[in-house]
C-alpha cells in the first residue's frame, strides 16, 4: 500500500480564483479524499438585515458576488414580492430576463476563459474574455455598472432598456454569437484540450441526483433540471429547453456552459421581441410580514432564497443558498481518485462561486 | 405570465421527527434543496428549516423545527423542543446535508448529532467567535 500524505490545497493557489481550502489525501498521485473548509471570505451580508431595511437589502443582496450579483439582487426582490403580495409589471419582468441572461452570458464566458487559463491555454483565455469585455459594455450602456447592475428594486426595476439599446444589444448579440462559434471548434474539437477534459472527473447522473448537484455540474451528468423553467420573470414566455450532457465529465461540463452561451443569446433575442410597453416598477406600500422561499437559476445552477418578515423594515432573515454550496459534496466525489495534477481543472469545472458560498 | 410555483409549504415537526419525516421524503424522490436556520430576536427562538423539493412539479415542503426556552403565555416550553435540544442528523439518509448541518451548528449553535462528516465547527474558518445568535442566559462568554 503506497503512503498516505496530505497536501494543504488553497486558499491562495494559482489555479483558484477565488479562495477555497481542500485538504487533499493522497495516495503517490491519487486523491483519496478531499475535505473542504470555507470561510476566508465570510462577510457576514446576511446579518445586515439588523442595520439595513428591506430595499435596501436589495443592494446588500446585489454585493453577495461580483459575477451573480443581478441573480442576487433579483432572486432576494422575488422573494419580498411574494410575501408582499405585488405584481411586477410585465416590462419590469423582461428587462429584468435581458439583464439575467447578459449576466450568464457574462458568467459562462468569464468560466471558459478560466478553465483554459486552467488547462494552460493562455491563448483561448484571452480570446473568452475579449469577447467578454462586448457583454460588459452592453450591461454598462444599459445600466451604467459593468458588474453591479443595482437596477432591482422590490416591485420592478430602476431603469429602461430603450429601442437604441436594443439595437445595441441585438449587435453584440450577433458579436458574441459568431466569435462563440470560433471558440467552440477548439474547446470541443481541439485534441490538446480533449486529452485534459475527456474521461477526467467523471460524476454519474445516480452521483449527481445523490449529491445534490446543482446547474451546469448536474446538467452534464444528464440530470435535466433548469429553474427557469419554472417560469419565473418572462421566461414563462419563452421557448427553451434545459441544456444536457450524458458525458458527466469535465468535457461534458464545457459543452454545457457553451451551449448554454447560445441559449442565452437566443434567450435575450426573443425577449427583446417580445417586450411589452408599460411601467417599469410596482407601488409597494408597508412592510414584509411573512416568509418565503425562492429559487432561481443562476449561471452557476439553482441558488435558494428565504425571506423572514416581521412587519417591520428590519427583516427576522435573509439567506441565499448558493449553487457552489450545494455543488461542494459533488466537488469532493470528484476528486477522489483523480491523478493530481487534474485538482485545478477539476475545481474549476464546478465554475467556484465563494463569495457566494460564503456571503 | 405567471410563474409555475407549485405548492410552498412549512411543516412545523418536533426534532424527534425529522430522521422519520426526511425519510419519507426521500421515498417519495423528493430533493433536499437546502438547509437553514434563523434566529428570531422577538421569540428567541431558534429555527431549523430543511427544504425538500419536487422537481417536476417544484413543489418545496419546508419542514421546520422551532427550539425556543420561552413558551408562549399561558404555554409551557414542550419537551424535547428547548434551545439545546438535541436534533438527529439526516446526513446518513441524505448524504450532502452534511454541510448545511455543519452550518447551522457551527454558526446557529443548533445542537445537531452525528453529521456525517462532522467539521467540529471548523467547515468555516472564521476569527469570529461563533455560533452568531445570543447565548443562553447564565452562559460563559
Amino acid at each position: 500500500m503506497s503512503k498516505r500524505s496530505v497536501i494543504p490545497y488553497g486558499p491562495q493557489h494559482p489555479v483558484l480564483p477565488e479562495p477555497i481550502h481542500l485538504d487533499l489525501v493522497i495516495e503517490d498521485e491519487k486523491i483519496v479524499e478531499a475535505i473542504p473548509s470555507i470561510g476566508f471570505i465570510h462577510r457576514g451580508l446576511e446579518s445586515l438585515t439588523d442595520k439595513r431595511d428591506f430595499n435596501q437589502m436589495a443592494y446588500v443582496a446585489e454585493r453577495i458576488c461580483g459575477i451573480c450579483s443581478f441573480g442576487h439582487g433579483y432572486g432576494y426582490c422575488e422573494t419580498v414580492e411574494h410575501i408582499m403580495n405585488v405584481e411586477v409589471p410585465d416590462r419590469a419582468k423582461f428587462l429584468r430576463t435581458i439583464w439575467f441572461e447578459l449576466s450568464r452570458l457574462h458568467s459562462h464566458l468569464l468560466w471558459a476563459g478560466l478553465m483554459a487559463d486552467a488547462f494552460g491555454f493562455e491563448n483561448l483565455f484571452y480570446q473568452c474574455w475579449r469577447v467578454r469585455e462586448k457583454v460588459l459594455d452592453a450591461i454598462e450602456l444599459t445600466t451604467g455598472g459593468r458588474v453591479i447592475f443595482s437596477v432591482n428594486k422590490v416591485g420592478g426595476v430602476l431603469k429602461d432598456i430603450t429601442p437604441e439599446m436594443q439595437k445595441m444589444i441585438l449587435e453584440t448579440l450577433d458579436f458574441v454569437e459568431a466569435e462563440t462559434k470560433v471558440l467552440k471548434k477548439t474547446f470541443m474539437n481541439d485534441y490538446s484540450v480533449q486529452s485534459r477534459m475527456k474521461g477526467v472527473g467523471v460524476l454519474t447522473k445516480e452521483q449527481a441526483k445523490a449529491l445534490g448537484c446543482a446547474g451546469p455540474f448536474a446538467r452534464a451528468s444528464g440530470i435535466a433540471t433548469d429553474m427557469r423553467m419554472r417560469g419565473y420573470a418572462a421566461y414563462g414566455e419563452l421557448d427553451m429547453e434545459p441544456i444536457i450532457s450524458n458525458d458527466g465529465d469535465c468535457y461534458g461540463r464545457c459543452e454545457v456552459r457553451i451551449g448554454e452561451i447560445f441559449q442565452s443569446i437566443d434567450l435575450i433575442r426573443q425577449a427583446i421581441a417580445k417586450i411589452p410597453d408599460g411601467e417599469l416598477a410596482a407601488v409597494v406600500k408597508g412592510n414584509p410580514n411573512g416568509e418565503y422561499f425562492t429559487r432561481i437559476e443562476q449561471p452557476r445552477g439553482e441558488a435558494d432564497y428565504y425571506v423572514r418578515g416581521n412587519g417591520t423594515p428590519n427583516l427576522d432573515r435573509m439567506r441565499v443558498r448558493t449553487p457552489t454550496f450545494a455543488n461542494l459534496a459533488g466537488l469532493c466525489e470528484t476528486l477522489k481518485g483523480a491523478d493530481y495534477a487534474d485538482i485545478g481543472i477539476l475545481v474549476v469545472t464546478i465554475d467556484p462561486c465563494i463569495s457566494c458560498t460564503e456571503r | 405570465m405567471n410563474a409555475t410555483e407549485g405548492k410552498n409549504e412549512i411543516i412545523r415537526i418536533s426534532p424527534a421527527e425529522l430522521p422519520i419525516r426526511a425519510m419519507e421524503m426521500k421515498e417519495k424522490g423528493l430533493r433536499l434543496s437546502q438547509a437553514c436556520a434563523a434566529w428570531v430576536k422577538k421569540e428567541e427562538r431558534l429555527e431549523l428549516s430543511y427544504s425538500f423539493v419536487d422537481d417536476t412539479t417544484y413543489d418545496i415542503f419546508n419542514l421546520r423545527i422551532e427550539l425556543s426556552d420561552k413558551a408562549a403565555e399561558g404555554e409551557t416550553v414542550k419537551e424535547g423542543c428547548g434551545r439545546d435540544a438535541e436534533v438527529a442528523s439526516i446526513s446518513g439518509i441524505y448524504p450532502y446535508a452534511a454541510f448545511y448541518e455543519n452550518e447551522m451548528r457551527e454558526l446557529f449553535g443548533a445542537n445537531i448529532k452525528v453529521i456525517d462528516p462532522d467539521y467540529h465547527n471548523k467547515l468555516y474558518r472564521i476569527k469570529e467567535e461563533t455560533p452568531f445568535v445570543p447565548k443562553k442566559e447564565g452562559e460563559a462568554k
